[in-house]
């Protein structure tokens, strides 16, 4: 009843192509905005801001990255971690050598050095599909990580081979306490979801999605393969290499290359399983989900006072965890997205469903 | 109804979830551990032994200066973002805030160094972490007590010139540096190159990946080298991998001389034969025979209290090491109430405690470890304290000393130190402390 359409009539082409064509939509987009960007640094506390809600940014921009390439485009992907690295790595190697640049220029070197690399691992999709290039792309995994720890230029010969952050400023405004960190990441992880969802839905994003469902159909009706894949690498490496650089410069502040090892690929591949492939909201849905359940799972254990020893706890924690992967899985293949989807159709019709 | 029960359930599960327990008047030691993942095999003796300490500090002293120790557990599994999330998540329990923080892990120690300053909470990382922390000057908030990496490494090589009969036979030697490839093994690259270069050895390192399971060719590659020394830099699984596949490429045990973080039985024990003659360097004298450990059995073992089993008291070099944690964050904690009276320690009077750390022979007798560590000293400039180093060999069942404490050099470390501690000041524009 209250999510209803009807009365909404669109008069031009602007308005039936809008980001988002239903008014509940747009209230509803704008609210969460004015949430996130002031409800939540007035109510959060420190230890919110700065180790659950920067880690689940930056890391749902590394999904909504990994989302374009598999999701949208179709392109198995398991270098998702190595895009990252490589983006933190460049955006700090730029400003130790260049100190005069500022670090949002850097962020975006970081991003553009990884779109780089992206299509230099991309130029396999050419040639092979599915779990062929999955296995390519895992080569850009081992092989950037190994760059990384075995040749201390990256690192700027630091001893141990760990790359520091250095002081952010911005417009004379220090970015050093969690509440200021927060709201770069959350700045900076937006105006990229707008921007995927602008371009998803443009001639390219279709144009990933031809290529998707079946790419002969899609190069007999003259899309240029080639170029679709790559961009799709380019976009989706560079939303990774600038996850990486927030990762590394805004939530650790030092990182050895180990931080961004196969594992995690691997969490960011269950993002997008679980969240939803081929979706913006998929992208932060699912990150959410693997992010924040481990942590309330743990904070649930220690309520109970000590009585369970932490260990006790970490395998629950994984045990639950798996469990609820498995429950969402057969509930809803699709992904958190698509449930999402579903509550809306039925909201709309609601109350009178026939 | 049924949707009202259900929602206030909910709510008041939430607010459950969101009032942290308090530890009113009492001091607040977080324990970030890592009992679970590739490492928890290591990790968890280590934090078996320093709740057991606590305990047995409860239940003997009533605590320090009057004041009862509460704790809290966090599992890290040994990976960087999980510690910097249990760090925040422990930061400011109970009344005056977390005391002091042992991650127990380099990596570890390195993802919340920036941190401390803001927080005003101080770290111990005991004979671990960033070795140029060593230079309290520029890192006022990190304490790596007794032996830095560095400096445990200038030991290493003196223990060898003692067997090779003095420090002019080291030259033409090689040593093979086979090393876990992450921060925690890379620390040691450029100081032993600077020792090669000064007594006129050969090194070379041999990087073992992450988690050190398989090393087949790592050992092909060192015997194809032939050593006469080999330097095993691992944690974890990786160090009893690295004797089985040490003996099946036939190079003998007693060649090879372990770090202090390769030096349990859980590393020889498991290599069986392999093992037997192996000798590893560390900071602690073997044996339970301490009047700390007595006391940990009658007031938490026999109270049935304990955390870890007996037989990890007796067996575990890790376990002890854990209790030396405990050890320190204790002594930090009542030095700090000497000065600041006995009320629950803020992290700031704590650094000034661990600042102020005398480990005489006095001190160590109250405490019931004479002997079990060497005296040290710290000051506002020096934050390791320069411990003196022991060697122990395994003899197949245990370990045994095979060497006096043997002093590291800091002629040669401590210029290294305060050069490399002055560029990270200058990265992050850092005033000298200290005067």
């Amino acid at each position: 009843m209250i999510y209803r359409e009807s009365g909404q009539f669109k008069t031009s082409y602007r308005a039936d192509q809008a980001i988002l064509p239903i008014f509940q939509d747009k209230i509803a987009m704008i609210l969460l905005m004015i949430f996130a960007f002031v409800v939540i640094p007035v109510i959060a506390n420190d230890y919110w801001l700065g180790s659950i809600l920067i880690p689940f940014l930056a890391l749902s921009l590394a999904a909504l990255g990994l989302n374009v390439l598999t999701g949208y485009a179709g392109q198995l992907s398991l270098g998702t971690a190595a895009f990252m690295a490589v983006g933190a790595f460049a955006a700090y190697n730029l400003q130790v050598r260049v100190p005069e640049v500022p670090f949002l220029i850097a962020f975006l070197w970081g991003g553009l050095c990884a779109a780089g690399v992206g299509i230099l691992f991309g130029l396999p999709s050419l040639r092979i599909k599915g779990f062929y290039l999955a296995v390519a792309t895992l080569a850009a995994q081992f092989f950037i990580e190994w760059l990384f720890t075995h040749f201390d230029w990256f690192t700027n010969y630091s001893s141990s081979g760990v790359i520091t952050a250095l002081p952010m400023e911005l417009f004379g405004f220090s970015i050093d306490n969690p509440l200021s960190k927060y709201i770069l990441v959350l700045s900076v992880v937006v105006l990229c979801a707008f921007g995927v969802r602008n371009l998803v839905r443009s001639e390219i994003g279709r144009a990933w999605m031809a290529v998707r469902d079946m790419d002969i159909a899609a190069e007999a009706i003259g899309i240029n393969l080639m170029k679709t894949k790559l961009l799709a690498f380019a976009v989706s490496s560079f939303l990774c290499g600038i996850s990486g650089a927030l990762f590394a410069y805004v939530y650790l502040g030092s990182v050895e290359p180990e931080a961004f090892n196969i594992m995690r690929s691997f969490q960011i591949l269950f993002m997008i399983v679980i969240g939803g492939l081929g979706s913006v909201s998929g992208a932060f849905l699912g990150a959410g989900f693997i992010i924040l359940t481990p942590i309330v799972l743990n904070n649930i254990g220690v309520l109970f006072g000590g009585t369970i020893s932490t260990d006790t706890v970490a395998h629950i924690e994984h045990m639950i965890f798996g469990a609820l992967i498995i429950f969402f899985l057969i509930v809803e293949p699709n992904g958190l997205a698509r449930l999402w989807q579903i509550g809306k159709e039925k909201l709309r019709l609601w109350p009178f469903p026939y | 109804m049924k949707i009202n029960k259900r929602i206030s359930t909910l709510i008041s599960f939430f607010i459950l979830f969101f009032v942290s327990i308090s530890f009113a008047g009492e001091h607040f030691v977080p324990i970030t551990s890592y009992r679970t993942g590739v490492y928890g095999i290591s990790g968890a003796p280590a934090a078996n032994g320093f709740v057991d300490y606590l305990k047995m500090i409860n239940a003997r002293d009533g605590g320090v200066g009057g004041v009862k120790l509460a704790w809290e557990e966090c599992e890290t599994a040994y990976q960087q973002d999980r510690f910097v999330e249990c760090y925040e998540r422990l930061k400011h329990r109970g009344e005056a805030g977390a005391t002091v923080f042992q991650p127990l892990g380099t990596g570890l120690t390195y993802a919340v160094l920036d941190r401390l300053a803001d927080d005003k909470i101080p770290l111990i990382t005991m004979g671990y972490g960033r070795t140029d922390a060593s230079d309290g000057r520029v890192f006022p908030w990190v304490f790596p007590l007794m032996v830095n990496y560095w400096s445990l490494s200038t030991a290493k090589i003196k223990y060898i010139a003692s067997l090779e009969g003095g420090v002019e036979n080291l030259k033409g030697l090689k040593i093979a540096n086979v090393f876990h490839d992450s921060a925690y093994g890379k620390e040691t690259r450029d100081i032993l190159n600077k020792q090669a270069e000064h007594y006129d050895f050969e090194v070379k390192g041999f990087p073992v990946a992450h988690p050190g399971i398989d090393q087949k060719a790592t050992w092909l590659n060192v015997r194809r080298y032939k050593p006469d020394y080999v330097i095993l830099r691992g944690w974890g699984v990786m160090n009893q991998t690295s004797l089985k596949e040490a003996a099946r490429a036939q190079i003998s045990p007693t060649k090879i001389i372990g770090v202090t973080w390769a030096c349990s039985e859980l590393d020889t024990i498991p290599a069986g034969k392999a093992a037997i003659g192996y000798t590893c360097a560390s900071i602690i004298n073997p044996g339970t025979h301490y009047k700390v450990f007595q006391d940990i059995v009658k007031h938490v073992h026999d109270a049935g209290n304990a955390t870890g089993p007996l037989k990890e008291l007796e067996g575990q070099q890790l376990y002890r090491a854990g209790v030396l944690m405990g050890v320190m964050t204790v002594e930090a904690i009542s030095k700090a109430t000497e000065k600041f009276g006995n009320k629950p320690m803020s992290g700031e009077e704590v650094r000034w405690g661990i600042e102020n750390l005398d480990m005489t022979d006095e001190r160590l007798e109250k405490m019931g470890i004479k002997d079990f560590i060497p005296n040290f000293a710290i000051t506002c400039a020096n934050h390791e304290g320069n411990a003196p180093v022991k060697f122990q060999r395994w003899n197949g069942e245990s370990f045994e000393p095979a060497s006096d404490w043997i002093e590291t050099d800091q002629t040669l470390v401590r210029p290294l130190i305060e050069k490399s501690a002055a560029s990270y000041a200058s990265e992050k524009n850092i005033t000298l402390g200290c005067g």
